[in-house]
């Protein structure tokens, strides 16, 4: 039975390869993703591990509690006495006081801080250039003395930095003029894609970064013959409160686990990506297998008739399964490798370039991947197996024999697939709420739960039943996860997750009831749509293509086809080179291109497109399942777009609240919009003339009741410059809260019982506790709140915080915004090239840009899923075009040009994308809809201008799918209708 | 309706039809030259592997010869491109099958009228009418295929074929996949539309009875016509076949 499942593969090889790629895909995005995952890990342990080699111990400044990057506040520094102190003791050989800095700006010719995207700026001391604590070499020049500084190589070559130019150079004060001494690297030859390195000596670091008289970190190293652990032990008894050691290697690890939590994260949201691709690649496996099962009802039923057993009906259909999702998987696997390398240019080309010391194919990767893309063909494969075992052996003696629909009990299917229901919900809610303490256990659990669940209802022998049963289910695990309190992100993930898997499981199913009416509906619609796009592309692409045809086989004068073959190529280059691939494959071959070409017409035909509209819904079930494939994709992308929709409105709500009534003109940010920026700028910014008022807002983390919170402080001008909506408290109390006074978001007071009078107790990162009072809780503006949690005065926080920086600056300027007022304000600033002077308009715009990068690159990655389901489209209608042989060789019989079979083709095809299209939209609508319900600070915003490009980008994906199939329809000989079989 | 004035509206001079190449090429047609004369029903015969079909499928344009020329209404198919042949076909051609060919999805009504919504032309009311009613069909036309019995469905075929009023009709073992009280009622559609309308028809098939309602029977044996028979009975018809294949 297996060498007949093989056998019967080889004899369908198209098909079977088809078939095929949508596993290929869905792997490939799961290898990709554990392969580019693994090798920035590796390349930041790399990096780290290089730059603790010379390091015995490290002692570093510890604050009270685990900060992120980039927040605003960094770990407390050591006093700088401490290192002679240090280079007393009796273990240590050598010891060096560093400090750093990640936003120091590097200022380029053209006076414009020199940024790559999201990629840090870091700034460091070198103190001595030959220690064995430096892990960097010189590429040319020497090492830094004052005044001067060192950049890495691949910043100096972009910026064009020649040792002996003087460049500009920028962190916590204004812009310093310094030499540059040499050209630096890595001595392993690793880079940290897009960061800047700026290598300054100790004293003029100090001064730049605002630390003088303070190290951020001292390296220490041991004595020959000495352990480190024996000289970790000897520091700790000098160490001061507020420092710690570490051995080198327990300091690199901990530098390294800052970037791997961001690398999990990364991971884990690209594995879910690559998890949709793989479940819209299961409804083409299943779909196809269903449709090649049809197709072989004779088959099945010969084998039956000479002796198969239903079960070894089924294992032969299994076992192709297995055969095709394990070849597809070991594809897939090395596709993968090809795409992480894929991925990191993408990442790259968007502005957010990913450290790479080449490619890491774990053990692990390759189980992974392998196994969910066998597992998922296996389990695509058991429904259309189980119908294959439905073919009576008499199918084999009719004529035109076909499937048996429906099993034929009833009641005893109804009652299996209730059961199975039953016990894959009971499972999927025990997985989910319960904590067997690991989340990948609960989540494996939740999946079981999640296909006995999708099993059971496709048990049902009412289709629209089931669909209903999943739909039901989907929804009350959405709402359940997105409107009950308390429940933790892993659950409420999971709970997301399998709802919206079971309501896509659910609408696909029940749409085969909708098909006949949709279609209807569609073929109009898909008529006009592909008539409009073919107008707008005919001169570009369908002209020149007849022109290029005309002008190299055509019949006429030379003069003629010349010009007309100028045209042509003038017209479409990339055309011309396709003729001219015809005309090589003319050369080489035997090929004759078949002309006369048909001169390109768009006229829609409608006796084509009716035959093309009534084959979309003779079959409703196929149609379905196609179109349901695309469905997921689009609701998908629908759905982020409509959150985006909703964040954008909510954003710009919110700041034209803040501002209506205020007397802000002017915002300041730093130049990615969003890094917190000296305070000094701001102060800059105060200098220039005609400023009335400048307010500023820093920000940093804090703990609070138990728990780090993000706090902001605020300047007494914000009583004029933003407006808040009060719910105890007035305006005032920005003005007023002085040196113990706080103010509170409405959330948060419910959250911690605070009312106007509470105390509340303030950690901060160097370990001391400050005790504020509550003056004032605000509503937050549904488009996000301004500040954090709590809120105290500029004043207050400086006094804790060293080097408070400022999250955004407001100005309000005599004469508003003007074309005076804004030039005199970036003079102000000249000295800080980092930061930037809007008005309220572009601030919106600017803070909105960063949203839209992350949008486009969740589009990217979902695209997959949208090319997956194309495939499935092409694969649907080669089969198709497979099983209606006899009919269209009928019709070019009658009189249908190749023409109209190919239009008749394309607008099949044009019709399941249009459903699709519009289940998966309305789809993706309903679910942001319940997502911005549940997220108090969005409000619903129709993405009118995005819906219109996803329709024309289904229907595009129409007729992309049709042209191969449509070819091979229409070179199907009319012969083929008459022929006996 | 035209003809090249002695009658004949398909002429084909020495045509040879040879399959595949070197040792084994199979020549299925060797030099046939014939005639289909105006408003007579012709029928050809022969045993399977005769060329019968092969020469059907040349004079109708689906299938070109190796040499040899086919005059269609007095235009040279041979040498014509796929979109003028389709052309031609609307035109000129009409074709009855063994397997019917119906469009599962479309009426009996819309498959009728297929061939002129293919070519974009408007039916004519009265003409539909008409031949519905002469195939018999009038009750049945809004049944889908599947809804329809092997000789109904033949019935829909035939109609389908004489809507665009084809200057040939070219049946393909029309009978082939009926019963025999159903076949012979075909094969009197077939007859009574050759006789009330002068409609020319050519018919492959390898049933001597059904041979017989041809005005004139074409034996092939070996790509080559051997014999000619005209207004021939079904004895007659069995004894030549008899003594062809001796």
């Amino acid at each position: 039975m297996t060498r007949f499942a093989i056998r019967g593969l080889l004899s369908r090889k198209l098909r079977t390869a088809l078939t095929a790629l949508a596993i290929v895909l869905g792997v490939a995005m799961i290898s990709g993703t554990y392969v580019l995952t693994d090798s920035i890990d590796q390349a930041f342990d790399k990096i780290f591990t290089d730059i603790r080699k010379g390091s015995s111990a490290v002692i570093t400044g510890r604050s009270a509690f685990d900060l992120s990057d980039g927040s605003g506040v960094t770990d407390p520094t050591l006093d700088e006495g401490l290192l002679g102190e240090v280079r007393e003791l009796p273990s240590v050989a050598e010891a060096e006081g560093s400090v750093d800095s990640d936003a120091t700006q590097l200022i380029g010719d053209d006076g414009k801080a020199v940024v790559s995207g999201g990629a840090p700026n870091l700034g460091f001391s070198i103190a001595n250039g030959d220690s064995d604590f430096n892990p960097l070499t010189l590429v040319d020049g020497s090492w830094p003395g004052s005044n001067e500084v060192v950049v890495d190589k691949e910043t100096a070559a972009d910026e064009d930095f020649q040792v002996g130019e003087t460049i500009g150079v920028q962190a916590e004060g204004p812009v310093e003029r310094l030499r540059v001494s040499g050209i630096i690297q890595f001595s392993s030859g690793l880079t940290i894609g897009g960061a800047t390195l700026a290598g300054l000596d100790l004293p003029t670091a100090q001064r730049l970064f605002k630390k003088v008289g303070r190290v951020d970190e001292i390296a220490v190293a041991a004595k020959p013959d000495v352990p480190d652990a024996e000289l970790v032990r000897e520091i700790e008894e000098i160490l001061p409160p507020g420092a710690q050691v570490k051995t080198g290697g327990e300091q690199a690890q901990a530098d390294s686990d800052e970037t791997s939590e961001f690398i999990s994260f990364l991971q884990g949201f690209l594995l879910a990506f690559g998890g949709v691709a793989l479940f819209v690649g299961s409804f083409v496996i299943a779909n196809s297998l269903s449709i090649t099962i049809a197709q072989r009802t004779r088959e099945f039923a010969t084998l039956r008739t000479i002796g198969a057993t239903n079960r070894q009906v089924l294992g032969s259909v299994m076992v192709e399964a297995l055969v095709v999702g394990t070849v597809a998987s070991i594809v897939g696997l090395f596709l993968g490798l090809l795409l992480a390398k894929g991925l990191f240019q993408l990442f790259d080309a968007v502005g957010f370039t990913l450290p790479n010391s080449g490619l890491v194919f774990e053990p692990r990767t390759i189980v992974v991947a392998l196994a969910a893309g066998i597992l998922v063909t296996f389990l695509a494969s058991v429904y259309p197996g189980f119908r294959a075992t439905m073919v009576p052996p008499i199918a084999a003696v009719r004529e035109g024999a076909i499937l048996p629909d429906e099993p034929l009990d009833r009641v005893r299917s109804t009652l299996a697939g209730a059961l199975m229901t039953g016990v894959g919900v009971t499972v999927g809610v025990v997985a989910i709420t319960t904590t067997p303490g690991n989340a990948l256990v609960s989540a494996l659990l939740a999946v079981l739960g999640l296909i006995l669940t999708l099993f059971g209802c496709a048990l049902f022998p009412s289709r629209t039943l089931g669909a209903l049963v999943s739909c039901g289910l989907g929804f009350a695990a959405l709402i359940y996860g997105l409107f009950v309190p308390g429940l933790g992100t892993t659950s409420v993930l999971l709970w997301m997750g399998v709802g919206v898997l079971l309501v896509f499981f659910g609408v696909a199913r029940v749409t085969t009831r909708l098909i006949p009416s949709l279609s209807a509906f569609m073929s109009p619609i898909a008529r006009w749509s592909v008539f409009a796009l073919l107008v707008v592309f005919w001169p570009f692409f369908t002209l020149p293509y007849w022109l290029l045809r005309y002008g190299a086989w055509g019949p006429g004068s030379a003069g003629k086809r010349v010009l007309a073959f100028i045209a042509g190529a003038l017209l479409n280059a990339l055309i011309l080179t396709i003729v001219l691939g015809m005309w090589l494959r003319k050369v080489v071959t035997r090929w004759e291109p078949e002309w006369p070409a048909e001169f390109p017409g768009v006229i829609p035909d409608r006796s084509t497109t009716r035959v093309g509209s009534e084959n979309a819904r003779r079959n409703p079930q196929r149609t379905a399942s196609t179109a349901a494939a695309l469905m997921i994709g689009l609701a998908l992308v629908t759905l982020v777009a409509t959150l985006a929709a909703g964040i954008i409105a909510s954003f710009e709500g919110s700041v034209n609240d803040l501002w209506k009534t205020s007397d802000s003109d002017y915002a300041i940010t730093a130049q990615n919009n969003f890094s917190p920026i000296p305070a000094d700028a701001a102060n800059a910014a105060g200098q220039a003339p005609g400023v009335v008022a400048v307010m500023n807002v820093r920000t940093g983390e804090v703990r609070a009741f138990g728990e780090t919170i993000f706090a902001t402080a605020v300047d007494p001008t914000a009583r004029e410059l933003i407006i808040l909506k009060w719910k105890d408290g007035s305006q005032d109390v920005l003005a007023d809260l002085g040196a113990d006074g706080a103010f509170v978001d409405d959330g948060y007071a419910d959250a911690n019982d605070l009312v106007v009078g509470s105390p509340i107790e303030l950690t901060f990162p160097d370990g001391s506790t400050e005790r504020y009072a509550v003056r004032g809780i605000f509503d937050p503006p549904t488009g996000g709140s301004p500040f954090g949690n709590v809120t105290i005065s500029t004043e207050a926080w400086d006094a804790k915080v060293d080097n408070p920086r400022n999250l955004y600056t407001f100005i309000a300027m005599a004469g508003d915004v003007s074309d005076a007022n804004t030039p005199a304000l970036e003079e102000a600033l000249a000295e800080f090239p980092n930061s930037k002077v809007q008005t309220r308009e572009q601030f919106i715009d600017n803070q909105i840009s960063g949203l839209s990068s992350v949008l486009n690159i969740l589009y990217v990655l979902l695209a997959l899923s949208v090319i997956v389901s194309l495939f499935g489209i092409v694969n649907t209608l080669v089969l198709t075009v497979f099983e209606r042989t006899r009919e269209i060789g009928m019709l070019r019989a009658i009189g249908m040009t190749r023409r109209q079979v190919r239009r008749m083709i394309r607008h099949e095809s044009v019709i399941t994308a249009l459903i699709g299209a519009a289940l998966g939209i309305v789809l993706g609508i309903v679910l942001a809809a319940l997502l911005i319900a549940r997220v108090d600070f969005l409000v619903f915003s129709f993405p009118t201008t995005q819906v219109i490009v996803f329709v024309i980008a289904a229907v595009v994906v129409g007729i992309v799918a049709a042209i191969f199939p449509a070819r091979r329809a229409a070179k199907l000989d009319p012969l083929q209708a008459i022929a006996y079989e | 309706m035209s003809g090249n004035g002695n009658g004949a509206v398909v002429v084909a001079s020495e045509i040879a039809r040879r399959y595949g190449e070197g040792e084994t090429a199979v020549d299925a047609l060797r030099g046939v030259s014939v005639e289909i004369e105006r408003a007579r029903l012709t029928a050809v015969m022969g045993p399977s592997g005769s060329g019968k079909s092969t020469l059907m499928h040349i004079l109708a344009g689906l299938d070109k010869p190796t040499s040899g020329t086919v005059h269609v209404a007095g235009t040279e198919i041979t040498t014509l491109g796929d979109n003028d042949l389709t052309k031609l076909r609307r035109e000129h051609i009409g074709f009855v099958f063994q397997f019917f060919n119906l469009l599962p999805m479309l009426t009996a009504d819309e498959n009728i009228r297929l061939p002129l919504t293919i070519a974009g032309e408007k039916p004519d009311a009265g003409w539909v009418e008409q031949i519905v009613r002469d195939v018999g069909l009038a009750d049945r036309l809004k049944h889908r295929p599947s809804e329809l019995s092997g000789g109904q469905q033949q019935r829909v075929a035939i109609a389908r074929a004489l809507v665009s009023q084809p200057t040939v009709l070219f049946a393909d073992e029309p009978t082939g996949n009926l019963d025999s009280a159903t076949g012979y009622e075909i094969l009197e559609l077939l007859r009574a539309s050759v006789d009330s309308r002068g409609q020319t028809t050519v018919m492959v098939t390898h049933e001597p009875r059904a041979a017989a309602i041809a005005d004139r029977i074409l034996f092939l044996a070996d790509g080559e016509i051997v014999r000619e028979m005209r207004g021939a009975s079904p004895h007659e018809v069995i004894a030549a076949m008899e003594e062809l294949s001796a």
